[in-house]
């Protein structure tokens, strides 16, 4: 006889435990709010809300503007030095003129900490929470990116934008590493009294193209 | 697929004398010295005075908080009923997707493991995420004994480190904590720290950041908890707020992930439901600040050597209690604690567990179990309670906590043998259930006044009823039973009277109070 591993084991002793209480099977009632939609104007609306909530900063304009608005904000907290994903459209960085340099992954992830911010596109974001989600695409890059630098500067396209946390989560790809970011890092393990900035961004700037 | 050769066994519980699961002492013994800590009972009220407030804004918010409680508790109770077959799915998408699954009978197992795979890298440092399965088996203690350094990088367990302290709180660890208190802390045990570092959170937050920057910078192995594994896709889920997880999880080169096995949901949909209760049962917030979610190992993008182990310790015991199963369903949240009035004013420390509060109470002793030795401190755990039931309001997924305290002081009492109050109720339960055994009975009772005092109570009952009367009076029985004045002429001319004055009032008298 062979000594069982610890995966049957484990395995054998939930059967056991299954036998020894067996369980009647379960609805699972889905009655909860699924596949809601909001017209642009209350997305809009309720997104900047809950990111000022958060102490982001949100920066709505058109499309044809991103460049502007982007390097704006980049000026006026003094970033003279970003990172961005290799996908990212290089129109949006048309009126930047400080250092611009494309991730790649062999550059090692500390050498991040050298950058004064990065801008990003987004894939999804939920109106209801004011969260964005990242999923590491071409123009989102890898986690690491969005992460180390101080500033990130996020560009959120407002037909991205769905009402809440089920229709956000159904537009996900499961297998993509994938970030939710609802304002800057954060703690409140200080009597509980929220403080933003601890380890990851501690500004997050949040560019919301309204007709994109 | 196996099948059964035989009688199913009951799993083992969570190994005596390792890990987290058990106190040194009793609850009321370690209470009683936590409540004289007024320091602890300040920052303790403040605190969950707070985040009830924020709880209570931010579920109130939602029309369908009940449907979602609904669909939580029942994905979580679908869960345990498909355990093997959801664990195998799992293990077989991580393991497609370039991760390792291994597999820990109990936290021993589980310790060795992880050991063994830190020293295959060659790093004699590691950098942590909070977790509770890390806690529970005592991951550190062991790291440290093997020669291994862990960092912990969330703020409250960094601050509950560096004192050599012990968490006392499943969301803020260091919740017991004051700004003073952490501020010397960090003077006293962070190498190179600002002499002139004051107490405002702001800047004991950036002390920590600065302190932890190269730590996340250089160290090349990380170990995390999972808050949810999806069987269906293989993705696992760390829900946080700092950033110090999103370091932990994507900047080494290889990340260790101890997951309990009650942690697996089926679909990845389910994260619909889940994302919405855990944060705003938790913090409070409408949604954390970060939640990272990752399948495998993705190439150019995080850490390229991916572990998972999945820890059993007890908690197939559990699901062998058909009751008792219901605390697996837990998800963390911690919201359980910051409505008890008992937690409240005990603190964390008092319940001997990593796992403290109502859930602490009842998953404890269904993990570690509550009979391992003579006077197990387990067994008073389930007493830790005023069953007032605001821990079943609060819960996300809709524990019923307080049945099962009920339930598991009715197993320990079963359990603990014949003892003279066991004596006494069956022979109380054998006179109350015959008439005239109980008429005697209360007029014998009625002699108890002689050891009353002036005020009308017995201050100190004989043994073996002492300890029952050490924290109350108990009123001297009356001179006459209830049955007794009934029957009298005086009872029976009051009742006619109440009859008559009531027979006169039915038809104009409003129902008030319904």
């Amino acid at each position: 006889m062979t000594t069982p591993t610890a995966r049957e084991t484990v395995l054998g002793r939930i059967r056991d435990a299954l036998a020894l209480a067996p369980a009647p099977d379960t609805v699972i009632p889905r009655t909860y709010r699924t596949g809601r939609t909001l017209p642009d104007g209350e997305r809009l609306a309720l997104l900047t809300d809950r990111l000022v909530d958060y102490r982001a900063t949100v920066h709505p304009c058109t499309a044809d503007r991103t460049a502007e608005v982007v390097a704006g904000i980049l000026n006026e907290r003094g970033a003279r030095r970003i990172g961005v994903p290799d996908g990212l459209d290089e129109r949006w960085l048309g009126a930047y003129d400080g250092e611009v340099r494309r991730d790649s992954a062999d550059v090692p992830a500390p050498s991040l900490d050298a950058l004064d911010g990065v801008v990003t596109a987004s894939a999804v974001s939920c109106a209801e929470t004011g969260t964005i989600f990242l999923d590491g695409s071409p123009d989102q890059g890898r986690r690491a990116l969005s992460l180390v630098p101080d500033l990130h500067v996020c560009v959120v396209d407002l037909s991205s934008v769905v009402a809440g946390v089920p229709e956000a989560v159904a537009r996900l790809v499961p297998e993509r590493p994938t970030t939710l970011i609802s304002g800057p890092s954060a703690t409140s393990d200080i009597e509980l009294e929220r403080v933003e900035g601890v380890h990851g961004p501690r500004t997050l700037a949040v560019v919301i193209r309204t007709d994109a | 697929m196996s099948t059964f050769l035989g009688m199913p066994t009951a799993p083992p519980r969570s190994p005596y004398g390792t890990g987290h699961l058990r106190g040194d002492r009793t609850f009321p013994e370690a209470a009683h010295d936590e409540l004289r800590n007024e320091q602890l009972r300040r920052n303790l009220g403040r605190a969950t005075r707070t985040i009830r407030t924020k709880r209570l804004d931010v579920t109130g918010e939602l029309p369908d908080w009940e449907q979602l409680r609904d669909a939580g508790s029942a994905i979580k109770t679908d869960t345990m009923n498909r355990l093997p077959e959801l664990l195998e799915q799992l293990e077989r998408k991580v393991t497609e997707r370039g991760g390792t699954v291994h597999w820990a009978r109990d936290g021993v197992e589980a310790n060795e493991i992880v050991t063994r795979l830190i020293r295959a890298t060659g790093s004699s440092d590691v950098i942590k995420v909070k977790s509770m399965a890390t806690q529970e088996i005592g991951l550190n203690e062991h790291l440290e004994a093997a020669g291994i350094t862990p960092y912990e990088t969330d703020l409250a367990e960094l601050i509950v480190q560096l004192a050599d302290d012990r968490p006392s709180h499943i969301l803020v660890p260091a919740i017991h904590r004051n700004r003073d208190e952490i501020r010397q802390i960090f003077l006293d045990e962070i190498p190179g720290v600002d002499p002139d570092l004051d107490n405002v959170p702001a800047r004991l937050a950036a002390a920590a950041r600065a302190y932890l920057r190269e730590k996340f910078m250089t160290t090349r192995v990380a170990v995390s908890g999972a808050n949810f594994g999806i069987a269906e896709t293989g993705t696992l889920t760390v829900v946080e707020s700092e950033g110090n997880g999103r370091m932990c999880l994507t900047l080494p080169d290889t990340l260790i992930t101890v997951m309990g096995i009650e942690k697996v949901l089926p679909r990845h949909q389910d994260l619909e439901v889940f994302l919405q209760l855990l944060p705003r049962s938790s913090t409070g917030e409408r949604m954390n600040p970060y939640t990272s979610m990752w399948t495998g190992v993705t190439p150019g993008d995080g850490p390229q050597d991916f572990h998972l182990v999945l820890l059993d310790n007890g908690r197939t015991a559990a699901l062998a209690d058909a009751i008792g199963r219901e605390a697996l369903n837990c998800i963390r949240c911690s919201a359980c604690l910051n409505v008890c009035p008992v937690y409240e004013r005990a603190g964390g420390h008092a319940y001997g567990s990593t796992y403290p509060g109502p859930i602490g109470a009842v998953l404890t002793p269904q993990l570690a179990g509550m009979h391992a030795a003579k006077n197990d401190p387990n067994s008073s755990l389930p007493y830790a309670s005023s069953l007032c039931g605001a821990c079943f309001d609060a819960c996300p997924v809709k524990i019923d906590i307080p049945s099962m305290l009920v339930e598991l002081r009715h197993q320990h009492t079963e359990q603990s043998g014949t003892t003279a109050e066991k004596l006494a109720m069956k022979a109380a339960a054998a006179v109350m259930s015959r008439p005239t055994l109980f008429t005697a009975a209360q007029k014998a009772a009625s002699l108890g006044r002689a050891v009353g005092g002036r005020d009308g109570t017995v201050p100190r009952l004989p043994a073996p009823f002492g300890g029952w009367s050490d924290s109350r009076d108990l009123a001297a029985p009356p001179k006459q039973s209830f049955r007794a004045w009934l029957s009298s002429a005086e009872g029976a001319e009051t009742m006619r009277a109440a009859a008559e004055e009531g027979a006169g009032r039915t038809a104009d008298t409003p129902e008030e109070d319904r």
